[in-house]
């Protein structure tokens, strides 16, 4: 029984339509990442399942149940928001405490719970200072135990990373990881940040302009994407993608090599690259030009230190991709095409 | 082209020089600004402590005490006068406007601030409107209104009709201040348990004081000001508040108790300063607010 | 599996809609109890001749407005409603303009300053005034005793005593008491002037006048407006500043609309004459507010 499920969930804002007919259905413990770029819905999707927007059409169910018309403080979820919405008027403590005295958890009871959370969490020495005296990694996990005291059977979080500056975000992120691992808690993520969704998701529900793309692993979502707008929204940098007269074909950075380098079996089918540009960055060169016969689409090459070839800016090489790697697009519609559909 | 030693020399000495006028222009113009506030209230804080002897000379100075200040006056205001209770007066009136204030205009500026309405716009302007119709269009048919609730004669008058005046200005301050509270913070305490009036009380409220406060200065203010409705409805000298009771009642025939009346008014004004003086910054940021994210 | 609309909620006190009726209805109900019904009774007590003698309601068409018009201490009183409103905002804006620019500078004993230039928008409009009624008084005023022992005069100034001199000690107390105010709305403007502004000035080389001119004017110009609105309404709305320094004196010369309908509407007990007079406040409101609310869309701040 999924323990968060979704059929048909649409959302109009006046005119504007928001989320567009989606359905979703996660697993228990799995952590399912909404991925997609701002304005794609899927913060309101979230906010949805939370109970914080009422949908236009469609159903939400949690534990199989029908959650429609229940507030959020019916539906047992947790949910963290991206400015971690510390109480500011009250201590850490106090902070953590405050779902459970919505509840009417008694005192003694709630005082153990709150050490357990800080505790989970390592912030038990944080207990009696204020939301303004904490650090960014700290507030996250002041955010995490208040969402985590009330053992939700759903974890919902909303770009919680985005506010924390770069060096934090990684460290962050393990922390994350590790206790959603521990804790085992079916959780939801949303973010537009394609490299936090491939390391951190089960799976990933791939969103563009209200409608789930593609839901798979990284993996799938990666190697296998569903359309154009997949394809490019994941990998930097993106896809390399072409147009032909009859579809669009396209291959990955990484995937383009120089012919005599690549050690895979199998077809590979050649080009000649046009080398304008080289951007060396240590662990690896970008090759920035374009194809013959495609002059107009600019195309990138990624090329990993262990190779080192010299290449010659301003020149033509001979590169090549294997054949099981190229991927196809319907010129239209942009909907990838299964390699036995096509006839060359 | 270089730079000649002598040239950056002039330079910084006329801009020196530019600094200095600059200074010695802000502090003359406050200098002439206080001075032109204050005057009327500077020979009050004097003639109050005079002798009637001393301030009934045409040509004595009215600056300074040519016979020995004395407090007699002061004391006439307040043992026969109603000052006292006129002061009394004003601040029972303010004290249930404060709270008639806040119990209607916090809802209707959270309503506005917060709640997607479709009309809210609309309701918006709509409130400010109301603010633009005075009491002085309202009093005639407001006292008749009063007269036939029975409330003449009594501060209940003034208890039912002042938060007219407030709230409108009140909801528009307090949305401001409202506006100003993240949204997160309810909606995460509407997850963690709360319905959204629960929330609102255990989270927004609590950070709404510094508002709350705007608009309790405010309402007190404004019930030690209000002149026309307080004279139209309250002949008699117990019910009358500090705006109506001081002018006509240390008036006697043609006779200005002038000592007594320059008293009353030092009073009452110099708290009520130091008290706004103190708020002065928070109600500009609950002004800049409010109009700037309108 | 079909879609289905969602369902209305079964928790009223989440229902946005429900909140927001319940929220409004209190303030809304009030305000149209208090201000828009004994609004319309104005109105139907200018076409009544009612009075505190004969307190009904008997409609008499246009007779108590010609009644009132005919009458030429009215048309005395709105022209000086008008006339005070306009002279004395005029100088409101000038001065609190200034005003708000030295409040924003820091210097020794700001403090102080800043109490001392509240005290005649805090102190109440009627005590206030009643210490300007000493200021003028026509024999022991200090300003003519200054005057008196610099040798300017030999006899008194009769600053409330004569018409002329009477309605300039009006507009100069109505002023005096709106600077306050409006220099502090405009201190909200020019600290909302974002800090970049007035380097990049500085780097281009602007004198202050220019600056003053050319920069901060243009900016401030939707806040004035707010001012002046504010400034406009409190001086037409208000009574108490006519009523206690001149009574509408001498001889109806500083009459005012306010003033004007109390007296008669009051003290003389002819509601519905003092109602229409007091309608007239209604035009003069709405084309100032409406020049006002124009002037300040056209450079988008409402």
């Amino acid at each position: 029984m999924a323990v968060v499920e979704v059929r048909g969930l649409t959302k109009h804002f006046g005119d504007v339509v928001a989320v567009d007919g989606v359905d979703l259905q996660s697993e228990e413990g799995e952590f399912l990442v909404l991925l997609g770029p701002s304005g794609c819905g899927k913060t309101t999707l979230l906010r949805m399942i939370a109970g914080l927007e009422q949908p236009t059409e469609g159903e939400i169910l949690l534990g199989g149940e029908s959650v429609s018309g229940l507030p959020p403080r019916a539906r047992k979820i947790a949910m963290v928001f991206q400015s971690y919405a510390l109480y500011p008027h009250m201590t850490v403590a106090n902070n953590i405490a405050f779902p459970l005295k919505a509840q009417g958890m008694d005192p003694s009871k709630r005082a153990a719970k709150v050490q357990w959370a800080a505790g989970l969490f390592d912030i038990d020495g944080l207990l009696h200072r204020r939301p303004r005296q904490l650090s960014g990694g700290e507030r996250q996990r002041v955010a995490l135990a208040r969402a985590l005291v009330r053992e939700p059977t759903v974890f919902l979080l909303d770009e919680p990373l985005s506010n924390l500056d770069a060096k934090l975000r990684a460290a962050a992120r393990d922390d994350l990881m590790e206790f959603q691992r521990r804790i085992g808690i079916t959780t939801i993520y949303v973010t537009h940040d394609q490299v936090e969704a491939m390391g951190m998701g089960d799976r990933i529900a791939v969103m563009d302009h209200g409608k789930v793309r593609q839901l798979g692993t990284p993996e799938e979502v990666y190697h296998h994407p569903a359309d154009v707008f997949v394809a490019q929204f994941l990998g930097s940098p993106p896809m390399n993608l072409l147009e032909s007269m009859y579809y669009l074909f396209g291959f990955r950075p990484e995937q383009f090599l120089p012919e005599g380098i690549a050690e895979s079996e199998g077809a590979r089918v050649p080009f000649t690259f046009h080398v304008n540009r080289i951007e060396y960055l240590g662990s690896e060169r970008y090759l920035y030009g374009h194809i013959r016969e495609y002059e107009e689409t600019k195309i990138i090459a990624m090329l990993p230190a262990t190779v080192t070839l010299p290449i010659e800016v301003d020149q033509d090489h001979k590169f090549s991709v294997a054949r099981d790697q190229l991927r196809f697009f319907d010129r239209d519609g942009g909907q990838r095409i299964p390699p036995q559909a096509l006839n060359r | 082209m270089t730079w000649q030693d002598t040239d950056v020399q002039a330079l910084q000495r006329s801009a020196e020089r530019r600094r200095r006028l600059g200074r010695i222009s802000v502090y003359t113009a406050a200098i002439a600004f206080a001075f032109l506030a204050a005057f009327p209230f500077t020979w009050a804080l004097v003639s109050m402590f005079k002798q009637s002897n001393d301030l009934y000379v045409k040509d004595n100075s009215p600056f300074w005490f040519n016979e020995v200040p004395t407090l007699k006056h002061l004391g006439f205001l307040f043992t026969d006068t109603n000052y006292l209770t006129f002061i009394r007066n004003s601040v029972i009136v303010g004290l249930a406007v404060t709270a008639i204030t806040l119990a209607l205009a916090l809802p209707v500026a959270y309503a506005l601030a917060r709640l997607r309405l479709r009309w809210g716009e609309r309701l918006g302007i709509a409130i400010f409107l109301v603010y633009l119709i005075p009491p002085t269009l309202l009093f005639i048919p407001m006292t008749r209104v009063i007269t036939n609730l029975g409330l003449q004669e009594s501060l209940w008058s003034l208890i039912l009709v002042y938060p007219t005046i407030t709230i409108p200005i009140s909801a528009w301050l307090l949305m401001g201040f409202f506006k100003g509270i993240p949204m997160d913070l309810e909606e995460q305490a509407m997850v963690d348990g709360h319905s959204r009036i629960g929330a609102i009380a255990r989270v927004v409220l609590p950070l709404m004081v510094p508002g709350i406060i705007a608009v309790v200065v405010f309402a007190f203010t404004l019930s030690a000001h209000e002149f026309i409705y307080a004279l139209a409805f309250n002949k008699s000298s117990a019910v009358k508040t500090i705006a109506t009771g001081v002018p006509t009642e240390l008036v006697r025939g043609d006779v200005f108790f002038w000592q007594s009346l320059q008293g009353a008014v030092i009073l009452i004004a110099v708290p009520i300063a130091l008290i706004f003086n103190a708020f002065l910054d928070r109600f500009i940021s609950g002004f800049t607010m409010g109009a700037v994210k309108g | 599996m079909t879609s289905t609309r969602a369902p209305r909620n079964r928790y009223l006190s989440d229902n946005p809609r429900f909140l927001a009726g319940l929220f409004m209805a209190p303030a809304v109900i009030y305000i149209v109890a208090l201000v828009g019904f004994p609004f319309v009774l104005a109105i139907i007590y200018a076409f009544t001749n009612i009075s505190t003698g004969n307190p009904e309601l008997n409609f008499v068409g246009w007779d108590t407005f010609r009644r009132v018009l005919d009458d030429p201490v009215f048309r005395e009183a709105l022209w000086n409603t008008f006339l005070f409103a306009v002279i004395a905002n005029l100088l409101v804006v000038v001065l609190a303009t200034a005003l708000a620019e030295v409040l924003t500078k820091d210097f020794k004993g700001k403090w102080l300053v800043r109490f001392l230039v509240l005290l005649p928008w805090v102190a109440p409009v009627s005590l206030a005034t009643i210490t300007w009624l000493w200021t003028l008084d026509s024999i022991f005023s200090p300003i003519d005793w200054v005057l008196r022992q610099l040798g300017l005069i030999t006899e008194n100034v009769y600053w409330l005593g004569r018409p002329g001199l009477a309605m300039s000690s009006v507009i100069a107390v109505q002023t005096w008491r709106i600077v306050p105010l409006a220099a502090v709305i405009v201190m909200a403007g020019l600290i909302a002037i974002p800090g970049e502004i007035n380097d990049a000035v500085a780097v281009d080389g602007a004198g202050p006048w220019r600056r003053l001119f050319q920069v901060t004017m243009p900016l401030l110009a939707p806040i004035i407006a707010v001012a002046v609105l504010f400034g406009v309404i409190l001086t037409i709305s208000d009574m108490s500043v006519v009523f206690v320094l001149t009574r509408g004196g001498p001889t109806n010369s500083t009459q005012v609309l306010s003033t004007w309908a109390f007296i008669k509407g009051i003290e003389g007990g002819a509601l519905g004459q003092g109602a229409a007079v007091a309608l007239f406040l209604l035009p003069v409101l709405i084309g100032i507010t409406a020049v006002v609310l124009r002037l300040a869309r056209r450079r988008e701040v409402l």
